[in-house]
């Protein structure tokens, strides 16, 4: 059931709400199916809206409440507009005792983003994650899909110079 | 299908794949073309192998000569010398950590050698995005066995038999499990399979889905007969994409076999599966907050009973599984549940997954049996400590479990023998600590974590972490009083008996084990203020050693409180009231001289 109105955000193209819509439309029937739901419209948009949450609560019948309980529940999940570029430093207990606070701090000092911040131009957006599971590689960081592993804090910047 | 004169199996789990492991396959391949070799040898991606520590790595067979952290550069050697006039590249041959002798074939790797292949058997033998070749290694005839030939009766026998504890690191009795759900009433049952693992420091079910995902698929069938589901899911985090691939692979080769959904194997009976990726929250590895999750809301566990083999998933009678525990299954039905118990300890049967990290040599996957003492694990396989440090504990079982000191390290892998020094079996994690880390640090970085982890429904975990966690923080940094032991004790005995599901029970064990053998550090940075392993940055006093100093000034410099004294020729000296402990000088000094 295609929504007949889409509401407007700064966001959200006419091509993302057709396939929020064909998301909403696939998954409508599946129970159980919310999570999915939300994770496959933020890969579409690339972060939650609130306003998108309230759509998706109306086109699954589900009460806002609910979804948004659920949307903030999981830390997948994000309200808030993330980077191009995601940094994923793992903060894992391997990666923890070998030294991935002092990449994190580098990463602060050199453009300005503590843990969960994005920065101004939404060059990079830095979360820590719990664990990547790639623990022989220890301290790991995971920028967009390429994972950096056995880092050294002063390799940092030449890294991440290659997304902009 | 033509015969290879060689096969090269190249590691391509996510450890070897961060490496550079790719790379390495698309030169690889162009040589052996570009020499016309393409034909007579076989370039085979596997999963991971486990030894992590030197990626990427290949395994050249039939011969077994095992090649470690190998690049681009690497190739036309290799070719040349290796794969096409027969003779070995010894520099790049694994080499023993002490000795520096150099081992080229892997039998004779201490690190491979002294492993017990069951849940792992089929970890870097074969290409996990092939059916065949899983079907070729008695892939499948496991699950023909039970569906054709056996009852769900006799089936959870043989599990019984086993003596096969759940993986996850509960340990319950895998066969009593699954008898419950069988003699639940009703024509709607589940399978599920728990692949969230979440522990940090953990990744043996990633290894597992990501190089033999098809025995997790036959556990899971075989159980589906036993307890009589027709459906099952795979719960698997969402941070997995590459387990998640192959799962998505694997279960469409399976259909297409019929070894899985409709009429398996012709034998009447129909069992079908789903993957469902998580989103993000430890807590979902809990059974009951999995479950809410597949429901599509928020991950929060119910209290017990119901257990979930009366009302589960749906409120239908439902198992749950770890991977690791899956895996095992189709070798006990196949060999049957004594050979599985012919290994192990009297009450913990078998092997188990562990997976190395931290401050040790050979970091990766290592499948042990029951009953090795610890001890054997950190050295033998292990291979020591690096850098010439010392061990100080190991942590077993992730934020749920306890470190184990040196004086216990000869205590056996064994369910009730770990819990006897305060720690868990856990889903296999064991961490390495050497001298260097702060073991009141390291608790509070487990409470850290479970704080933020903690669903927050009930009480005793949501604030009974937070006060912990507040007490430990304050004793990092140097505002720690002598009440805080009594008060980290009780809070910590309230959390434990009264918390509703398994993560809130033991978010105290981290804390507890550690006070029970490192007490003197607590100590230290409550009474002394000081932080014995030189860790916790609020305790650190920085000063310069006048013998070391060359006078360069570039402490000076970096000093962003004007807390260095320093002249042009003479030594620097370090205010202490103004230092704020931000480490700018110790990083610069290039001559050592700052501690």
């Amino acid at each position: 059931m295609a929504m007949d109105h889409h509401p407007e955000h700064p966001d959200i193209t006419a091509e993302m709400w057709t396939s929020i819509d064909t998301i909403i439309d696939e998954n409508n029937s599946v129970p159980g199916s919310l999570i999915t739901v939300l994770r496959l419209c933020q890969d579409t948009v690339g972060y939650l809206p609130p306003l998108l949450l309230d759509y998706i609560a109306q086109g699954m019948n589900l009460a806002s409440s609910q979804v948004f309980g659920v949307a903030t529940f999981y830390s997948l999940f994000s309200l808030e507009p993330k980077g191009r570029n995601i940094i994923k430093a793992c903060t894992g207990t391997a990666c923890y005792v070998k030294g991935i606070k002092e990449v994190m701090n580098h990463i602060g000092n050199k453009f300005g983003i503590a843990e969960g911040e994005t920065m101004e131009d939404r060059r990079f957006t830095l979360e820590g994650v719990r664990c990547l599971g790639a623990c022989g590689l220890a301290p790991v960081m995971v920028v967009n899909e390429d994972i950096h592993g056995n880092v050294d804090p002063k390799d940092v910047t030449g890294i991440l110079d290659d997304y902009s | 299908m033509s015969k290879t004169r060689m096969q090269l199996m190249l590691c391509g789990g996510t450890g070897c794949h961060a490496t550079g492991s790719k790379p390495f396959q698309e030169a690889l391949n162009a040589e052996l073309v570009n020499r016309g070799l393409a034909d007579e040898i076989k370039v085979i991606e596997t999963g991971c192998n486990g030894f992590c520590a030197v990626g990427p790595v290949m395994l050249v067979q039939p011969e077994g000569t095992f090649y470690q952290k190998l690049s681009v550069e690497d190739v036309p050697e290799l070719v040349e010398e290796h794969f096409l006039k027969g003779r070995p590249v010894p520099r790049l041959f694994f080499k023993e950590h002490k000795s520096k002798e150099k081992i080229p074939h892997i039998d004779d790797i201490p690190f491979f050698s002294n492993q017990v292949y069951r849940a792992m058997r089929n970890k870097g033998a074969i290409d996990p995005e092939v059916i065949d070749d899983y079907i070729a290694r008695d892939g499948y005839f496991g699950s023909a066995k039970a569906l054709n030939e056996m009852t769900s009766e006799g089936i959870i026998d043989e599990m019984l038999a086993s003596g096969l504890r759940g993986r996850g690191g509960a340990g319950f009795p895998t066969g009593m499990k699954w008898k419950f759900a069988h003699a639940s009433e009703g024509d709607e049952k589940y399978v599920l399979c728990n692949a969230d693992e979440g522990d940090p420091g953990a990744f043996m079910d990633r290894s597992i889905l990501e190089s033999d995902p098809h025995v997790v698929l036959e556990g899971m069938t075989i159980a589906a007969k036993a307890i009589n589901a027709t459906k099952g899911y795979i719960y698997c985090r969402t941070e997995y994409q590459l387990a998640i691939r192959r799962l998505e692979i694997a279960i469409a080769q399976a259909k297409e076999y019929g070894l899985l959904g409709e009429d398996i194997l012709g034998s009447g009976f129909s069992f079908d599966v789903e993957i469902y990726q998580g989103a993000g929250a430890f807590v979902c590895g809990e059974e009951t907050a999995l479950m809410r999750s597949i429901e599509g809301k928020r991950g929060m566990p119910r209290p017990r009973p119901p257990f979930p083999a009366q009302k589960g998933l749906w409120d239908k009678p439902t198992i749950l599984n770890n991977v690791e525990s899956f895996a095992n299954v189709p070798q006990i039905i196949l060999n049957g549940g004594e050979w599985y118990a012919s290994v192990g300890t009297e009450k913990s049967k078998g092997t188990k997954v562990f997976a190395l990290s931290g401050d040790i040599n050979n970091i990766g996957l290592v499948e042990v049996p029951m009953g090795l003492p610890i001890s054997k694990l950190i050295y033998d396989i292990g291979g020591g400590i690096p850098n010439k440090r010392k061990f100080k504990a190991v942590q077993l079982g992730g934020p749920s479990g306890g470190c184990v000191p040196e004086q216990h390290l000869d205590t056996a892998i064994d369910y009730e023998e770990i819990a006897k020094v305060g720690a868990i079996m856990g889903s296999g994690g064991a961490i390495v600590m050497d001298d260097r880390t702060c073991m009141v640090d390291m608790a509070r970085f487990f409470m850290d974590f479970i704080q933020e982890e903690s669903c927050g429904k009930c009480t005793p975990c949501r604030e009974g972490t937070r006060r912990i966690l507040e007490i430990l923080e304050r004793i990092c940094d140097g505002k720690g009083e002598e009440r805080d032991l009594k008060s980290l004790e009780e809070l910590c005995e309230v959390a434990s008996n009264s918390a509703l599901c398994g993560l809130g029970q033991t978010a105290a064990n981290p804390v507890l084990s550690t006070m029970r053998f490192f007490m003197d550090e607590y100590k230290a940075h409550i009474f002394d203020k000081t932080c014995p392993a030189k860790t916790c940055q609020a305790l650190l006093k920085f000063t310069v050693d006048q013998d070391k100093c060359k006078k360069c000034g570039l402490c000076f410099k970096a000093c962003p409180a004007d807390a260095i004294l320093w002249k042009k020729k003479e030594t620097a000296s370090i205010d202490t009231d103004k230092c704020i402990q931000c480490m700018s000088c110790y990083d610069k000094c290039p001559f050592d001289a700052i501690d």
